[in-house]
Order: structure tokens, then C-alpha cells, then sequence
């Protein structure tokens, strides 16, 4: 009696899925039926997801650094990284960089609208953190959230409008709100065939590659920058307590707009990394995309590192299988199904932890 | 050499410290004991500038405390073990201490101040790269003092050692200020448990809501009368 009240709801979980799910693209035995007939399909879709992902969870980390420190779910976040494509298309514009251009003038172009939107996201964070959150920190939480929002709009329709500034940047295109095509600097060359010769059935592009190789970069940076330096360290104790860290001698207004100057400045760096793999930006990618960081914070488990990390690369895989197996339509609400399944067994998300000082 | 004069604090529209002057001379133990509620903890934190004294004057050797932010009041040579000991939890106990000495520059102080910190705190170093969350109540009140000793303070500030504790751990951690303030750290303490915090200190102020009501050296306090049928639980 015990063990069948204990897997009820997962037995009724699988009854559903197994009835409903084709309606949402879900068709078990189909799935198995393709995955069993062209198992490369499905190893191809792990390398897109994860570098999908890679891009995810590095926005996705600046939502996690500063929900960490101050408990803000910073809705601006999304938008940053959207400048930060913004900035990266605009310095590649200036530089008249096109896809005929030699190699080194492509990666001189690339590095210039990195460290263009790096900076740019990093000022822009912490400006907005100054203005919009600093003084609402002790007020209820409602308060910075609603500001959060209303920092949203304004970012979005600042990229709708430097999308319209075709007289100064050309790149930018006719329409201001239409999707803008991102030069493509790197191209798709099979790093497997054309690299090491080998004939694979799946293809890992130089594209993905950068995008996995950077993103990794960045977040084994980030890792050692939080868990080793001074301001790191730093970061954790305002994290952990306010008030000891104030104790400790640490400015707290300095660690939090440090903070936010790391998480635009990671939103910067994928906003890039983002333009050069999908080749077109548009002013609205901040929204949807912010979304789906958001959602991989809290998958993870908000303010915890690794499970930014981990919930973005995951969220990535999985947006990919459902493109591939379910259908891209639905996908949206999969990705969003799953994250609601890990809530209701998981509140505190994947890695999330809950530590309490002991009386 | 640490001087409060006519401190008045509000939470809000309340008018926690009404008016509070006291002092500790360098080298002393000076005491400040109270009721729950009396504003033992406001004190502290109007100290260490956590909270803003809305008026008078708090100096550290003549240095003006009252208006500047609670890390820059450590800057200047104050540090406490806070009420509720706000230990990191997910830090280890190392980095606990290491936090204790942000503001210092100087690396073979922190290093014999570390030394120092184990010699006190034997039961540290065994625990050393356990978590602060992992710590036994005893335990995280010694990394609490520890890690206010690492900045080597001029006036350390001390929020009721004993809370939570078991008696021979109380007993335990006030022979401990007692040791510390015999190697010369000047120290405020704030307690519950007056018999304690008598029995170690120089001098004491008795708080009573938000005013001090009575003061004097220890000695004198054990003997009135007031003092012994409210705090000290004798008839």
C-alpha cells in the first residue's frame, strides 16, 4: 500500500505523458524509433545544444552573481546581453570587416567588438545598478523587482533605437525592429573532417567550437576569480551576510558594483559570442533569450555558480533534443515543464543548497 | 579611548538609544549589561556604524566614528563578534578568519595573529577547512571572536559570548577574554549574563530601555542592590 501511494504520481506522470504528450510533440515510441535508426542524429544535437547552452549559461551566470548578492532577479539582465550584441554588431560595422576579409582582420575585428561590449555591458550594469537598485536595497522586495522591469523597457527600446540609427551605423540595416544580420566571421569548417581528417557522421563547426571553448574559458575565469581573489572572496562574505561583511571592513556598494560590472560584462562577452554563432541579433533577443537564462538560474539553483553553469548547458541540450525530436514549437513549453517538475521536487533547484548558521 | 556621548538611535520611529554615554579606557574589560530588548545589540551597531546614531558623538581616540560607514569604522581599529555570531557558513573556517583581516595589508601580522588565533582557539585548527555551517554552536562562537581578533583591533567589540552555550563553554570562553585582554586588547562586552560579565570585567554600565541607568566598576555593581535582585537573580 505504502509503495503504491509513494509512485502514484509518477506512474499517473508517465500515463499522462505517454497519452498527451504527442499533442506537444512528445511521441515516445517515435523518438526511440529515429534515435534507434540515426543514433548520429542525436549526438550532432548534443554538440548544438551544448553550444547553445554554453551561450545560455553565460548569461545566465549574471542573473545567478547578483541574485546572489543582493537577491534581485535582475529583468535588465537579458537586455544587457542584447546591447551587448548591439555593440559588438556596430564596432564590426565600423571596422568594414565583411566575410571575404582575411582571417587576421576577422579575429582583429571580432577581438575589437569583444572588448567593445565587454566594457560597454560593464558600464552600462553597473550604471543601471547605481540609478535603478541602490537606493530601493532596503526597501521590500517588490520594489527593486518592479524598477528591474521598468529597467527592461527602457534598455529594449534604447536597442530599438540604436537598431534605427542606419544613417550612422549602416550595418544596422532599413528597419529598425527587423532582425539584423550578424557578419559571419568564422565561418563552418568541420573541425573533425577538415582539421584532423577524420570522417565522422556528426560535425563539430569551428563555430561551435569557439563559442564551447570561450564559454568554458570564461567560466573556469569566473570560478577562480569568486573562489580565490580578495575581491572574490569578498563577494562571498557579502553574499553569506551583509552585515558581517560590513564588520569585515568591506564596502559593500563597491563588491555589489563590482558585481554587476562582472555579470554585464559576461552578458557582453555572450552577446557577441551569440551574434557570431546565430549570424542575426534582434532587439528583442534580450527578452526571450534573458528568459531562458533566467530559467536556467533557477534550475540550477539562483545565486549558486555551478549551477548556472549546469542549468544553462542543460537547458541547451535540451532545447535541442526538443527541435529535433519533439518539435521547436513546443519547445518553449518544455523547456518550461521541466523547470516547473524540477520546482515542485526541487524548490531550491538542482545544486541549490539551503545552509543555516546553527543557533 | 572609545567615547559615546548623548548617542540617541531609531529603528525607524523608534527611539532605541536614548541618549547613551559611556566610555572604555585602553586595556580595560568594560561591561554593558541589560535586559533583553534594553539596547545591549542597538550599542554595538551604532558602534561599529552599522546603524547611524541620529545625534551625539562616538570617537575612537579622539577620531569622529558617528558619520562614516560601518567598513570604514572597522578601517579604524574596531571589530565585534556580532549578535547571532554571522559566521560565513559556506566559507571554511580558514576563510572565515582570512575575511577577519580583509582591511590589513601587513602579512606577517595576519600570519602571527592566525598563530595567535589557534593558540586561543585550539579547536579551530582541527576544524580548519570544515565549512562554518558544519561548526557546533561552541564552536562557531569561537570563530566569531577569532575572526574579530584577525583584524587585531584597538577596541573589540564582543555581542553576548555566551548565548546558547553550555556552562562549561561559558566558562571556557570568558576565561579566553579574560586571557586576550591580559595580552592587551581593549574590549567591550555586552551580556546577558551579568554574574559572568561582572566577574571578568573592570567596569560596568546597566542598561535599562535605551538609557544607562547605572554605572561603576564591577565590584560595585555586584554589590548594589538593584543590580543583584534584577540581574543577578538574588534576593
Amino acid at each position: 500500500m505504502q509503495l503504491v501511494r509513494r509512485f502514484l504520481p509518477l506512474v499517473i506522470g508517465i500515463y499522462l505523458l505517454l497519452f498527451f504528450g504527442p499533442l506537444a510533440g512528445f511521441d515516445f515510441f517515435r523518438i526511440v524509433g529515429e534515435i534507434y535508426n540515426k543514433p548520429s542524429l542525436l549526438l550532432q544535437q548534443l554538440i548544438n545544444g551544448l553550444a547553445n547552452g554554453s551561450i545560455v549559461a553565460i548569461v545566465a551566470l549574471g542573473y545567478t552573481l547578483v541574485y546572489g548578492i543582493i537577491e534581485l532577479v535582475n529583468f535588465a539582465h537579458g537586455d544587457v546581453f542584447m546591447l551587448g550584441a548591439f555593440m559588438a554588431l556596430t564596432v564590426i560595422g565600423a571596422t568594414g570587416v565583411t566575410e571575404t576579409s582575411t582571417a587576421s582582420e576577422k579575429l582583429t575585428a571580432a577581438l575589437l567588438a569583444g572588448a567593445a561590449a565587454i566594457i560597454f555591458c560593464g558600464v552600462i550594469n553597473v550604471i543601471i545598478e547605481r540609478f535603478a537598485y541602490r537606493r530601493l536595497r532596503n526597501a521590500p522586495r517588490l520594489a527593486p523587482l518592479i524598477s528591474a522591469i521598468g529597467v527592461s523597457f527602457i534598455v529594449q527600446n534604447i536597442g530599438l533605437f540604436w537598431g534605427g540609427l542606419r544613417s550612422f551605423f549602416p550595418i544596422m540595416g532599413v528597419n529598425s525592429a527587423a532582425p539584423k544580420a550578424f557578419p559571419d566571421l568564422i565561418g563552418r569548417v568541420d573541425v573533425f573532417k577538415d582539421w584532423f581528417g577524420l570522417d565522422l557522421p556528426i560535425t563539430l563547426s569551428t563555430k561551435e567550437l569557439m563559442v564551447i571553448v570561450v564559454a568554458a574559458a570564461l567560466m573556469v575565469g569566473l570560478r577562480l576569480l569568486v573562489q580565490y581573489t580578495k575581491i572574490g572572496k569578498a563577494m562571498r562574505a557579502t553574499a553569506e551576510n551583509r552585515d558581517a561583511a560590513k564588520i569585515m571592513g568591506i564596502d559593500i556598494d563597491r563588491v555589489i558594483s563590482f558585481t554587476f560590472l562582472l555579470g554585464g560584462a559576461l552578458a557582453g562577452a555572450a552577446g557577441l559570442m551569440f551574434g557570431l554563432y546565430n549570424n542575426t541579433v534582434v532587439f528583442t533577443m534580450g527578452f526571450t533569450g534573458g528568459l531562458r537564462a533566467f530559467t536556467s538560474a533557477v534550475l540550477g539553483g539562483i545565486g549558486n555558480i555551478t549551477g548556472a553553469m549546469f542549468g544553462g548547458i542543460l537547458i541547451g541540450l535540451l532545447a535541442a533534443f526538443s527541435d529535433q525530436y519533439f518539435s521547436s514549437r513546443w519547445t518553449n513549453a518544455w523547456v518550461f515543464a521541466i523547470l516547473v517538475t524540477v520546482m515542485v521536487f526541487r524548490p531550491t533547484g538542482l545544486m541549490g543548497e539551503n545552509v543555516g548558521q546553527k543557533a | 579611548m572609545l567615547e559615546l556621548k548623548d548617542v540617541h538611535t531609531y529603528y525607524g520611529n523608534i527611539h532605541a538609544l536614548k541618549g547613551i554615554s559611556l566610555n572604555v579606557q585602553k586595556g580595560e574589560i568594560v561591561t554593558l549589561i541589560g535586559s533583553n530588548g534594553a539596547g545591549k545589540t542597538t550599542t554595538l551597531r551604532t558602534i561599529q556604524g552599522l546603524i547611524h546614531a541620529r545625534h551625539g558623538s562616538i570617537t575612537l581616540e579622539g577620531e569622529e566614528l558617528t558619520k562614516i560607514p560601518a567598513h570604514q569604522v572597522t578601517m579604524r581599529g574596531v571589530s565585534q563578534s556580532p549578535e547571532g555570531r554571522l559566521i560565513f557558513p559556506r566559507m571554511t573556517v580558514l576563510e572565515n578568519l582570512e575575511m577577519g583581516a580583509f582591511t590589513r595589508k601587513d602579512k606577517d601580522g595576519i600570519k602571527s595573529d592566525l598563530e595567535r588565533v589557534f593558540t586561543v582557539f585550539p579547536r579551530l585548527k582541527e576544524r580548519i577547512k570544515q565549512t562554518g555551517g558544519t561548526l557546533s554552536g561552541g564552536e562557531q562562537q569561537m570563530l566569531a571572536i577569532g575572526r574579530a581578533l584577525m583584524a587585531n583591533p584597538r577596541v573589540l567589540l564582543l555581542d553576548e559570548p555566551s548565548m546558547g552555550l553550555a556552562p562549561i563553554l561559558v566558562e571556557q570562553i570568558f576565561n579566553i577574554i579574560g586571557e586576550l585582554n591580559k595580552q592587551g586588547t581593549t574590549i567591550l562586552l555586552v551580556e546577558q549574563n551579568a554574574r559572568m560579565a561582572l566577574s571578568i570585567a573592570h567596569r560596568g554600565y546597566v542598561l535599562q530601555t535605551g538609557t544607562i541607568r547605572l554605572q561603576g566598576s564591577a565590584t560595585n555593581l555586584q554589590e548594589d542592590d538593584e543590580v543583584r535582585k534584577t540581574y543577578l537573580g538574588e534576593h
